[in-house]
């Protein structure tokens, strides 16, 4: 067999030049040995042990949804009206076979619900990070400014973003732009803060090379300043999007209109019991996706 | 002829929460042209704010600071400091953090390609071609102090201040740097002010040694002259009683006449 193998490959070499030349030398140097199991190569040791690590990272995340959804199972037989996971999975299919249909502005599908939200939230946290990101820089670098908004900070921050939303409904007069009015309150405080701090905190040696150097405010600030304090942005704004999208479902609850808030809403109305456990997942979900990304742009930026 | 470096009577007080503090008092020190001079003393004792007074970081209290005749005012490039923690900006790598100082400096009258030349050259100088494009995250505590020695010297400054800048490493790594930075100030004839707690540091580097007493209201206590023979080399010197009498008369000066306070301790 063997034999035969050699003179074809032979042959083939011959006939197709060098391209093709380490395969026979692979299997002809192969051939005599007692062929290895494949667990024991190289190759199949990284396999068995790429396995058992994933087991070993997989098995605690599997572990504890098996038992989150044992439990709510248990809780939907003995509560009545709570739908048990087999029944959400089926309205969710169902939902998610369609979910960019439109029924009119009080019936559309799941993703133009998704896509609403996510759109209010994008206009009041980029606001936010406009505003906020430069005003922290400020009250970072100058003391006075710092001193003086400290206060006022102080004081509005750890006020609920609800209670911005009759200002909101007063000033703006309608609930689209008032609901975006509480996402850019409610989340501008951990960019400020953050970014603040992060001046705050530059080493005194980085800023004893510039002064050295005679670097220019402009050097300064593209060279030192904004790379030092970039992750610390990044913290902010991470803070931001997660307390954003934890608002944007109570405002829209409120205010109506397309969203995944006030389909909940909605459906509670519809006793859609199901739907509203969806929702809760999306939201879940979605606010995840948000902040993991948003971990990936930080782990970019960081130096360290 | 004037001296290079010249401080008269210069003092720095420190207004903190708890009072004035004099830091230093009528310092009167005057630094040749390529001279080496290290400052050596207790913890505490004020040597970093003296060097810190020539870098122009902090302004004197009282008295007046003088390079070649001009008044030092504020910080700036023609008196470039090697930190002791290497201060490179962790986000640029060797070259760019030696580049953005030679762009400072050169940067009007040079070409860009000019000015890349005298950073690899800088670079070069201190031994670390190969690692021209790592992060200071990337290389070790030695390399990283070098990068910071490349910058200083690529700026070509009048006075090269060291602020304790092998504080911080091995005591191999610290022999190696130190045999490097002998030849690259005799190469560059640089002056230099070096702040040190090393006695033998001290000996093996300087033309002179300025022994600064205790806090507060530091002063100097005593200038040592080292006339040993250039090159040096640390293994001949080991057995050099004229070095050994050197060493001694630092040890003397910090360790009976200048020994720290027990409180202190």
């Amino acid at each position: 067999m063997s034999a035969v193998n050699a003179t074809t490959e032979n042959l083939n070499d011959i006939l197709s030049g060098e391209d093709i030349a380490p395969t026979p030398q692979v299997s002809t140097a192969a051939a005599p040995a007692r062929r290895t199991p494949y667990f024991e190569t190289e190759s199949g040791k990284r396999l068995v042990e790429n396995t058992l690590t994933l087991f070993r990272n997989a098995i605690p995340p599997l572990l504890g949804m098996l038992l989150f959804i044992g439990l709510w199972g248990l809780i939907s037989h003995s509560v009545k009206n709570i739908p048990g996971p087999a029944e959400t999975w089926h309205s969710a299919v169902e939902l998610f076979s369609d979910p960019f249909y439109n029924n009119g502005p009080n019936d559309q599908g799941i993703g133009w619900n998704i896509l609403n939200s996510l759109y209010r939230v994008g206009i009041g946290f980029g606001l936010a990070a406009a505003v906020g990101i430069p005003l922290g820089f400020m009250v970072g670098r100058f003391d006075f400014l710092n001193r003086m908004l400290s206060p006022i900070i102080s004081i509005l921050r750890p006020v609920s973003p609800l209670a911005w939303l009759p200002i909101g409904l007063l000033v703006l007069q309608k609930a689209e732009p008032a609901s975006i009015w509480v996402i850019f309150i409610s989340s501008i405080w951990p960019m400020v803060l953050n970014t603040a701090a992060g001046v705050q905190r530059i080493p005194q040696d980085y800023m004893n090379v510039a002064r050295v150097l005679n670097l220019s405010e402009f050097k300064v600030f593209t060279k030192i300043l904004f790379p030092a304090v970039l992750p610390y942005v990044l913290t902010g704004v991470r803070l931001s999007i997660g307390v954003a999208w934890l608002v944007i479902v109570a405002a829209e609850m409120l205010t109506g209109g397309v969203g995944i808030g006030f389909w909940v809403w909605d459906e509670w109305n519809n006793l859609n019991v199901a739907h509203i456990i969806i929702a809760i997942f999306v939201v879940g979900i979605v606010g995840l996706l948000l902040e993991q990304g948003l971990m990936l742009l930080a782990k970019r930026f960081s130096y360290e | 002829m004037q001296s290079y470096v010249q401080i008269e009577n210069a003092g720095m007080v420190f207004n903190t929460r708890k009072g004035r503090f004099t830091a230093l008092a009528d310092i009167n020190l005057n630094v040749e042209h390529g001279e080496f001079i290290a400052l050596i003393g207790h913890s505490g004792c004020g040597k970093s704010t003296l060097l810190n007074l020539v870098a122009g970081l902090l302004d004197a209290t009282e008295g007046v600071l003088l390079l070649a005749n001009k008044e030092i005012k504020g910080p700036g490039p023609e008196r470039s400091v090697v930190f002791q923690n290497h201060s490179l900006l962790p986000w640029l790598t060797a070259f760019e953090n030696v580049y953005l100082a030679v762009e400072k400096v050169f940067g009007t009258g040079e070409s860009k390609a000019q000015l890349k030349a005298r950073t690899t050259a800088a670079l070069e100088l201190v031994g670390l071609t190969h690692a021209t494009g790592k992060l200071p995250g990337e290389i070790s505590g030695g390399m990283k102090q070098r990068v910071g020695i490349a910058r200083a010297l690529a700026m070509e400054p009048k006075v090269l201040l060291m602020d304790e800048p092998f504080g911080a490493l091995d005591a191999l790594t610290r022999a190696h740097l130190q045999d490097e930075l002998m030849k690259i100030v005799a190469a560059t004839k640089s002056t230099v002010m070096m702040v040190t707690h090393d006695v033998d540091e001290a000996v093996l580097l300087s033309d002179r040694i300025v022994m600064m007493t205790n806090g507060p209201a530091a002063t100097i206590g005593d200038v040592l002259s080292v006339d040993l023979p250039r090159p040096r080399d640390r293994l001949a010197l080991a057995h050099d009683p004229h070095y050994h009498a050197l060493r001694s008369q630092v040890l003397e000066f910090l360790y009976s006449r200048q020994m720290r306070p027990l409180e202190a301790a």
